[in-house]
């Protein structure tokens, strides 16, 4: 343990990560969201990760029921909610034990001692007492009385030591924001207004926050202050966005822009339930939200609401997704749109529910019976679950397919600082009904009337004639039985089959026209080239920035588009002699590339963990591909 | 799942051992149509139905004149087949005249039956029961008063999944149990649309009880039309979730061991706003239970007795052939005491069990008998389960002797009004939007914290 400092000094930074654990009725992520809000206040660029127990209320004091929320914020661009945390405020011994490996060496951990008794040190399964033996050693450690301030602090109150204990979190968060010189007032005018009618409880908290924050100044035992100026980033109004949110808002703007009901069928499951806690709230939008009775009625729903002319969406997780499989199917057969969000999560089966995992790609692409592909895009950060839902939508309207849309609870529960986007800037979202019959769409059936036919297409697209229920004259029927071109009769004529099935599969691949060109982060062209999808994105272009510091010709490429792949995709591989493709899985995006390029090598970088990539993961494989940098 | 195979090809063995002709597939060219639905035809526009004292003959075709071929339908004259006339009002049994508006001649054109015929082949086995259902339903639409385009229907997987196809009308086949969920999308997405379930025993009750149970309970404004025929068809004779215990089948060759549901108190379980039983070979009562389902605002469930003389031959003769329909079924009506077997008995309630008695001797007489009321769910609830089992469980044994036993209902074992699915979500949107305004997208975007750099 250092020595007390004499003085404090305030030291610029450019950016750092603190991370707030406690149990879970401790409030951490009360604490690190209120942080986040004073960093956004501070104008610097963020992101954030939330790690909560699967168990709603596990044993107090346990290991398992710790609660934590990481945040690194920076005045540079801040890719990746932290790698090694600089502040650990550790609320008990289990959360100390629980995330100590998370903090650098040197790391500043200020711990509340008066949860290091026998008893706390018995239920978090630790035969010492970390505080004496040792195991702090490499530390700067900061042990504070926490309970007992608090406690004194609202001693002349009436409230019961219950509620009293609940505000220690307060104090926590005002040493933080103090440490860090953010302002105090976002945090004060929070507690304002959500304890407004419980005026104790509100100023308890306002008492221990302010506590918290002059504990800092008052003891001297904290030597040094930190200051993380304003970030550098492009002009615009920000907030930060929780990636389930995102998805949530970008589906409202879908339905904004495209003049289409949105109806979002939903069953509860972790990590996608959020998105139909936010869409709830958006009634006057429209918005149907329908939770329904089990998966296979939310993507049912979806799709018969699509087929009245609505954009039907659901969303889901692995288990969801396997469950739905059959009703994405007749939506390939039916040509409707539907766009399905896969928030991913450790699997096989329930697998690890609170842990990401990019385990459900070839499922996305491949999982389904017959012939049945369909565009499959990736969110890769939490800003970009917004863009990736809205287009997911565009595409699945102006294709008339299902769209499957992966994205999984480390981008859905993480936020980043997000750049609000100027709506008149969204891509142009047109829908083309067929309101009336046409010379195109109509034909003599076999009795000699006029039939709408459903199954003509547009040539561009191979988009089918899309009429809603209730348009007079284009009545027709839609099934999963297989249709004969044109009419959309039932047909099991086997030319026919075939002729189907290869036209869905070349509608499916006309979205190429759709992908915008590739952008490669880092070098163009060179040594090697990092592929990977969705929520890597933000370790690989660190890791890729790192790489190309160290004087190594090292590109990247995060794809959204998973399926079909950019046209320009092989150009790009054609640029780089090695391709590395690391993924939270065993191996599943690196199947699909070795199919489409098989004279490409490809070099996979698996880490299966329910953990995201650290950047140094990725940049420590890049070393042992290309050896040893060549002098500069 | 039920594998969905195209083609019917009896290949003999029915429960009960018989061999039955062996019928190739596609043979069903439409001409089954008119056999089945013939009886229907009979019926002359207008034609009364002979007074009878209240609580006498119920008010469908139990009164078949004797000699007459076809299983149902009063007797009247015979009218050649085709297309009723335009706002004819051809089962006037159907109780109360229809409100204004209705009729098929309101707005637009007058439609007929084969407005609603599609140019599709009917591919059902020949002599099968959904041939008369389905000529119902075309004969139905046009005396209901909604425009076309804005009838869907709605189907699941098995032999009466093929619905949609042969209506020209809006039309969805959609998979395997989960009509009623696409309903829901559909219906509540645009509650204009006229939308129509059809759904079998398996698919209503095995693969898709969930949907069912649910769609009940929301109740949404849909039809459900139940094809029971008490066996798989379309997967080659299986038992199904109706199937009496001990039905031999082809997957239950030493007799299933499943206890049976009951469609009806499946429904009242779910708490449905709407339960009536109807079957196919009585198309005038049939009718008259889908204009009542159509007409209700909120889930018409309606289970349709449907023989599948492939797979489960005269399941339900017992009720819907002359020689025992009279003693066997009790045809329900609103207000009215409940008798059967041309008025000679009534049904009675002691304490809560229903109980047969005979008004023709001198105990017992028509002011004795049980009055229908459908707003009762306890009534339906017990009528939902009357002729059903045994205190065993066992299947009640079919025509005993004593003359004692308890007849099936039909016709609406329960209705009663409540607010519709569509219409409390659509409430709820409205209410919401009053309140906060039509949603701003920009400002919704730049909602909670921001900060702007310059």
């Amino acid at each position: 343990m250092s020595a007390p400092a004499d003085t404090t000094d305030t030291k610029e930074i450019p950016e750092a990560t603190v991370l707030f654990a406690g149990d879970s009725g401790d409030g951490m992520q009360i604490t690190g969201s209120q942080f986040t809000l004073a960093s956004a206040y501070a104008q610097n660029d963020l992101a954030t990760l939330p790690d909560y127990p699967a168990e709603i209320r596990a044993p107090a004091g346990t290991t398992f029921g710790v609660s934590a929320f990481q945040l690194h914020f920076g005045a540079e661009e801040v890719r990746t909610p932290g790698e090694k945390v600089d502040l650990l405020v550790a609320m008990n011994a289990a959360a100390l034990k629980v995330h100590l490996h998370r903090v650098r060496p040197g790391g500043t951990i200020i711990v509340n001692v008066n949860a290091f008794e026998e008893k706390d040190l018995t239920k978090a399964d630790l035969d010492q007492n970390p505080l004496t033996d040792g195991t702090l050693d490499d530390y700067q450690v900061q042990e504070v009385p926490l309970t007992e301030i608090t406690r004194e602090a609202l001693s002349d109150t009436d409230l019961s030591l219950q509620k009293v204990d609940r505000s220690k979190n307060m104090f926590a968060l005002g040493l933080a924001l103090w440490m860090y010189s953010r302002p105090v007032e976002p945090a004060q005018e929070w507690i304002r207004e959500k304890f407004g009618d419980k005026p104790a409880i509100r100023d308890a908290n306002l008492t221990v926050l302010e506590k918290g924050f002059h504990y800092g100044e008052t003891v001297d035992a904290i030597g040094t202050r930190y200051e993380v100026n304003e970030a550098a980033m492009a002009p615009g109004t920000y907030r930060a966005v929780r990636g389930a949110e995102a998805l949530a808002l970008g589906l409202v703007a879908a339905s904004v822009k495209s003049d289409l009901r949105l109806f979002y069928g939903s069953y509860p499951i972790t990590p996608a339930s959020d998105i139909l806690h936010e869409l709830s709230e958006h009634k006057n939008f429209g918005v149907i939200t329908f939770q329904a009775e089990d998966e296979i009625a939310a993507a049912t729903s979806a799709l018969g609401a699509s087929f009245g002319g609505d954009l039907g969406v659901c969303a889901t997780s692995g288990p969801g997704v396997a469950l739905k499989t059959e009703t994405i199917g007749l939506g390939v057969m039916t040509e409707l749109p539907l766009v399905v969000i896969d928030m991913q999560r450790g699997g096989p089966s329930t697998g690890l529910p609170t842990k990401p995992e990019q385990g459900d790609l070839l499922q996305a692409v491949y999982g389904r019976n017959g012939e049945a592909p369909l565009p499959v895009l990736a969110a890769t950060s939490p800003g970009d679950c917004f863009h990736t839902a809205y287009e997911a939508c565009r595409i699945a309207v102006k294709y008339r397919t299902p769209v499957l849309v992966l994205a999984d609870g480390y981008l859905g529960n993480g936020s980043e600082a997000w750049r609000i986007p100027d709506t008149d800037t969204l891509p142009a979202f047109d829908v083309d009904f067929e309101t009336e019959a046409t010379e195109r769409t109509m034909h003599k059936d076999q009795d000699g009337n006029d039939q709408f036919l459903p199954y003509v297409r547009d040539p561009e697209t191979l988009a089918r004639a899309w009429a809603r229920p209730g348009t007079p004259d284009l009545e027709h029927r839609l099934g999963g039985l297989e249709k004969e071109h044109q009419t959309g009769n039932v047909s099991y004529d086997a030319e026919n089959h075939q002729k189907m099935v290869e036209i869905r599969a070349q509608k499916v691949q006309n979205v190429t026209q759709d992908i915008p060109p590739t952008q490669v982060y880092g070098h163009s062209d060179g040594d090697l080239l990092v592929l990977g999808w969705g929520s890597t994105k933000g370790a690989i272009e660190e890791a890729t920035e790192r790489a190309v510091d160290r004087g190594r010709r090292v590109g990247s490429v995060v794809l959204r588009h998973v399926w079909p792949l950019p046209a320009d995709l092989a150009d790009v591989l054609g640029r780089f002699d090695h391709v590395l493709v690391p993924e939270l899985n065993n191996g599943q995006l690196i199947r699909v590339l070795r199919d489409q390029y098989p004279n490409r090598d490809f070099t996979p970088l698996n880490k299966i963990q329910g953990r995201p990539f650290r950047a140094e993961e990725i940049v420590e494989k890049i070393g042992s591909l290309l050896g040893r940098p060549a002098p500069a | 799942m039920s594998n969905d195979t195209p083609d019917p090809s009896p290949n003999g063995q029915t429960p009960d051992g018989t061999k039955k002709p062996d019928l190739p597939p596609g043979l069903a060219d439409g001409s089954d149509d008119q056999d089945q639905g013939a009886s229907d035809e009979e019926t002359s526009p207008g034609t009364k139905k002979p007074d009878l004292p209240p609580g006498l003959g119920g008010e469908n075709g139990e009164s078949d004149a004797p000699g007459t071929k076809k299983p149902a339908g009063p007797p009247g004259a015979k009218k050649p087949a085709g297309p009723p006339s335009p706002g004819s009002d051809d089962d006037g049994d159907d109780g109360p005249t229809l409100p204004p508006g209705y009729g098929g001649d309101g707005a637009g054109e007058a439609l007929s039956r084969e407005d609603f015929q599609s140019d599709q082949e009917v591919r059902w086995c020949p002599g099968c029961g959904d041939y008369a259902i389905l000529s119902t339903v075309q004969r139905l639409l046009p005396d209901l008063g909604v425009d076309k385009e804005n009838v869907v229907f709605i189907s699941g997987i098995g032999c009466a999944g093929r619905f949609p196809y042969y209506m020209d009308t809006y039309g969805m086949h959609g998979i395997h149990g989960r009509a009623p969920a696409i309903a829901t999308g559909l219906k509540t997405s645009n509650p204009e649309l006229d939308v129509w379930v059809v759904t079998g025993d398996g698919d209503a009750l095995s693969i898709g009880g969930n949907h069912l149970i649910h769609v009940l309970r929301r109740n949404l404004d849909t039809q459900i039309l139940l094809f029971n025929n008490e066996i798989y068809g379309l997967t080659k004779g299986q038992y199904s979730p109706t199937s009496d215990a001990g039905t031999i089948s082809k997957s239950t060759p030493y007799g299933s061991v499943d206890r049976p549901f009951n469609p009806v108190s499946v429904a009242l379980g779910a708490d449905a706003s709407f339960v009536a039983r109807t079957m196919d070979r009585d198309p005038q009562h049939m009718k008259a239970m889908m204009r009542a389902a159509h007409d209700h605002d909120g889930t018409g469930f309606l289970e349709i007795y449907q023989n599948c003389n492939i797979f489960n031959d005269g399941a339900f003769f017992e009720f819907t052939e002359r020689e025992t329909k009279d003693e066997r079924a009790l045809f329900l009506e609103h207000g009215e005491p409940m008798t059967f077997a041309n008025g000679t008995r009534g049904i009675r309630l002691d304490t809560l069990q229903p109980e047969v008695i005979d008004l023709e001797a001198d105990d017992w007489s028509v002011d004795d008998c049980l009055v229908h009321d459908e707003t009762s769910q306890e009534l339906g609830t017990i009528l939902g389960r009357m002729s059903w089992q045994d205190d065993d469980g066992d299947p009640i044994p079919r025509l005993d002797e004593t003359g004692t036993q308890l007849p099936r209902p039909f016709g609406v074992i329960h209705r009663t009004e409540r607010p519709t699915y569509a219409e409390r979500v659509h409430q709820q949107i409205d209410t919401v939007t009053a309140e906060q305004g039509d949603g701003d997208l920009d400002a919704l975007l730049r909602s909670g914290e921001t900060w702007t750099i310059e």
